[in-house]
């Protein structure tokens, strides 16, 4: 029989943050901004079906970085919470807060009890009737969980991503200034004498959560995925 | 193990929400329930029953109506009861029937559409949506036959063949596909006799509502548990219409006008039936 080696918690906890973190870094981007408009979530994804952006509930939209597969199974299991929750319940009922808390006790618990922790990182987004009531949250691989304002970046890139972003932010943002504003924040640095190329529409995934939804397209649910054609027109 | 791993994941990978409920919250479903003492064949617990849904189809689309009434025996439960949905962007559902079993389900089956098209990213296509409310309605069998029957039919606006359908069903689940016209519920009969006569090919949108509430005055006419139009506390019809842009529900200001042009002509023509 082999004997096991000690590995003090520390160690164990580090490299399993270590390893989850590393397979993130892999992984591009994705913005998601609090804009006049709502809410626009921005990911760099040459994939048209395999998405990175998904609509939640009514006022709810999910972004995510990392493995496919383990975020989808949360995105699924979030759609599903929050359908229950809106069934059982009220519509009205179903908010971020609750199922960012639900996201972070799952993610927290994979990371202590499962053989790998999930190598993504989530964002959950909520469209208030104004801006001060948007919300925000970011939830890390580790299980924990930020409230943010304004804007959360994740993946790959994220610090220099979100330098760039954190320059041109303002209120007062339209979703084209925001998508624009994402999109520079994406776009990679020039390496050498290179000019730098922006990113084409079909490298794109934007999905945006209207704030007046109800006004302008006389639906409840604010989520709104936007096409290649769609992003051009937005951004001409 | 790892096989069986693969095979419990497959298994549990399900886009249907009344699947999900069936296995983790099996007491949201509406119909799981079995009525305790109560034999089949046994007298009906007194409920609120919904009455006359009518539903036809016009150029370039399909329509809904129904009455605003409700029935417990001989007493009106309800004078503001609706009884047309919408179930998602293209489709609507009209129910008839047990009123509290049929309003959980229509709440159920729009979650269940929303659900799909959340988790796939894709809408059910309209046969899909059709049979979906087909197995709802099976499932509540076991309270159909306690008295509790729930009926509905189901509208919707086919987008890959550009053209309006029309869904009937019985308690067990049997769905039918039905052409022109169709109607459920106690004064189903009398609405299908006025539609005969007043549905024709080719109708617009604005000749199709007034059919429909013509069809509907004739079965509130003749019908008890069926309501007319009622103009002093300005009630009107729910209807909904679908067509290639989706599902509209009609406003009461045209329902308003129907209602009258309909009360109107038979004031003038002052006949008995």
């Amino acid at each position: 029989m082999t004997q096991q080696f000690y590995v003090s918690p520390e160690q164990l906890m580090k490299d399993r943050a270590d390893f989850a973190r590393k397979g993130i870094a892999r992984g591009r981007s994705v913005v998601v901004i609090s804009c006049a408009d709502g809410i626009a979530l921005v990911a760099e994804n040459p994939s048209p079906s395999l998405h990175k952006i998904g609509e939640i509930y009514d006022k709810i939209a999910f972004a995510a970085v990392g493995k496919y597969n383990e975020f989808e199974s949360l995105r699924q299991a979030g759609v599903r919470y929050a359908d229950v929750r809106g069934y059982s319940y009220d519509r009205e009922d179903v908010t971020a807060r609750g199922l960012a808390s639900v996201y972070a006790q799952s993610l927290g618990a994979v990371f202590t009890a499962e053989q790998k922790p999930f190598e993504v990182e989530l964002a959950v987004a909520e469209v208030g009737p104004s801006q001060a009531e948007d919300h925000l949250y970011r939830l890390t691989f580790d299980g924990s969980i930020a409230d943010e304002h304004s804007f959360v970046v994740m993946g790959g890139q994220a610090e220099r991503v979100s330098s760039a972003i954190e320059a041109g932010w303002q209120a007062s943002l339209g979703f084209a200034d925001a998508v624009r504003l994402a999109l520079k924040g994406l776009t990679p640095v020039q390496e050498g004498d290179q000019p730098a190329t922006t990113l084409p529409p079909s490298a794109l995934e934007v999905a945006v959560l209207d704030r007046l939804s109800e006004t302008s397209r006389g639906s409840r649910r604010a989520f709104r995925r936007l096409n290649a054609a769609d992003i051009t027109a937005l951004l001409a | 193990m790892q096989e069986s791993t693969a095979n419990q994941v497959a298994a549990n990978a399900t886009s249907s929400f009344a699947e999900h409920l069936q296995r983790d919250r099996p007491e949201l479903l509406p119909f799981t329930r079995s009525l305790q003492g109560g034999a089949p064949g046994a007298a009906p617990v007194q409920v609120p029953h919904a009455t006359t849904i009518v539903t036809l189809s016009y150029d370039g689309g399909v329509l809904m109506a129904g009455d605003r009434r409700a029935t417990m025996g001989n007493v009106i439960a309800s004078r503001h009861i609706e009884k047309v949905f919408p179930a998602d962007r293209f489709s609507v559902l009209g129910i008839a029937g047990t009123a509290g079993i049929a309003i959980d389900l229509t709440r159920l089956f729009q979650v269940e559409l929303e659900h799909y098209e959340k988790i796939e990213g894709t809408q059910l296509s309209l046969e899909g949506k059709a049979n979906r409310l087909g197995a709802m309605i099976r499932g509540n069998l076991p309270m159909a036959l306690q008295g509790l029957a729930v009926v509905p039919l189901f509208a919707g606006f086919d987008t890959s063949a550009g053209v309006g359908r029309l869904f009937s069903y019985d308690v067990t689940g049997g769905r039918y596909e039905e052409h022109e016209h169709h109607t459920v519920g106690s004064g189903s009969v009398f609405a299908r006799g006025a539609l005969k006569k007043l549905w024709r090919p080719n109708l617009t949108a604005a000749e199709a509502l007034s059919v429909a509430v013509e069809a509907l005055y004739d079965a509130a006419d003749d019908d008890s548990a069926t309501g007319g139009p009622d103009t002093v506390r300005q009630l009107w019809p729910v209807v909904f219409t679908v067509d290639s842009t989706g599902a509209r529900r009609v406003p009461d200001a045209e329902l308003a006008a129907a209602s009258r042009n309909v009360i109107e002509a038979r004031t003038i023509a002052g006949r008995e039936a």
